[in-house]
């Protein structure tokens, strides 16, 4: 009775999951956005309707290269929307990336109270890597 | 639901921005043990995709549109410390590139859409997947309940919020009723989008996925059992694994 051969899919290599999951986000950033829809957000449309935003200030940066998700200079919308997409995706991952990296050293590191973490986070890992290896198992490839 | 400058008062404004940070600084301790070697390469991604899935505004109501939060979504694939990281970034970006946001209500932002909804919505995805069989389907179903309810309790923490510092002087019970109204529907696209994220995932690499580690390891005991155990114990236990990795 094969129980290990529990994928209903083939497992797919984390990379190409990662490279996968960039390539639709830069997709949906900067070529499906154009088509979002345009009306207000929930509190916008709130926010006009029952006069909250009476006294809400223009943006600090409203008129920065980016501002409201469209390059300055670049006319046209499906373009410059697409461009500030991708833009930000790419930004968000480098930003995000580094911000993570830096946490995942910090757990990584030597020091003293980190130790219970860092081998919680091992004994997941090696987890993970026993249900790998039952999976490749029941993989007749 | 980004909450531009002048909504709410300095004071309050500055409130939240403590509040928020104290969010961030416990998140930045908490997500070391949720950042290993799986977890980490994928938590840049999320904060990445949850950009991209913020700008598509979908119709909620006749002339009102609604898009993805994230924090549900970020917290069942990467852990909770870390989705409010990711929110964060993915806020901060906004904020300062994009003119989405106030800079001056960065704080509100990351309070409610960041900490509120991973607060809620993966505190209520844990209570549903400790209650529900232990199967993939439990985790996206659990995943769609948590991100549903996630919205509307943003709205009500605005809602608060605006209560205690709004500059402006709305009757509160029609600020909430029309924050909470519009954003249970909003909450809808919100449970579909993190359920369908979610499911994908799952399909290819349930390992990858935070909120089904518990499932993971159910599936491996079974697994490791099988090779030394004898025919009649393993029986029993074949229908409930079969069941549950089909689902």
């Amino acid at each position: 009775m094969p129980i290990v051969g529990t994928r209903t899919l083939p497992k797919i290599r984390t990379r190409t999951l990662l490279i996968a999951g960039a390539l639709l986000a830069l997709l949906l950033a900067g070529f499906v956005s154009y088509y979002a829809d345009k009306n207000p957000d929930g509190l916008e449309k709130v926010a006009a309707d029952k006069g909250i935003d009476a006294k809400e200030k223009d943006h600090a940066t409203a008129d920065g290269p980016l501002a409201d998700y469209s390059v300055k200079g670049v006319d046209n919308q499906r373009l410059s929307g697409g461009l500030a997409g991708v833009l930000g995706v790419g930004a968000t991952l480098l930003v995000g990336s580094g911000v993570f990296w830096i946490v995942k050293r910090r757990g990584d590191g030597g020091v003293g109270d980190v130790d219970g973490a860092g081998s919680a986070g091992s004994a997941g890992s090696a987890g993970g890597l026993g249900g790998d290896a039952a999976a490749s198992v029941a993989d007749p490839s | 639901m980004h909450v531009p400058d002048g909504f709410i008062s300095a004071p309050v404004s500055v409130a939240a921005g403590v509040v928020a940070a104290t969010g961030v600084a416990v998140s930045l301790r908490g997500a070391r043990r949720e950042l290993d070697e799986r977890a980490a390469p994928l938590a840049g991604l999320v904060a990445a995709f949850i950009f991209a899935v913020q700008m598509l505004n979908f119709p909620v109501a006749s002339g009102t549109s609604g898009h993805l939060l994230g924090g549900t979504l970020a917290a069942v694939l990467v852990g909770p410390f870390t989705a409010v990281l990711c929110m964060s970034v993915v806020l901060l970006m906004q904020g300062v590139f994009f003119a989405d946001g106030g800079l001056t209500a960065l704080g509100v932002n990351i309070t409610v859409m960041g900490i509120t909804t991973t607060l809620v919505g993966y505190g209520l995805f844990k209570v549903l997947v400790a209650a529900l069989p232990r199967t993939r389907r439990s985790v996206s179903g659990a995943a769609f309940v948590g991100a549903l309810v996630s919205v509307p309790a943003a709205a009500c923490v605005f809602t608060l919020i605006y209560a205690v510092g709004g500059t402006t002087d709305v009757a509160l019970a029609k600020v909430a009723g029309a924050m909470i109204g519009v954003h249970v529907l909003i909450g809808i696209g919100e449970a579909l989008i993190t359920a369908a994220t979610v499911s994908s995932v799952l399909a290819v690499r349930p390992d990858l996925v935070h909120g089904a580690r518990g499932l993971a390891r159910t599936l491996e005991l079974r697994d490791g059992a099988l090779p030394t155990a004898s025919a009649a114990p393993t029986a029993p236990a074949a229908p409930t694994a079969s069941s549950t990795t089909q689902a």
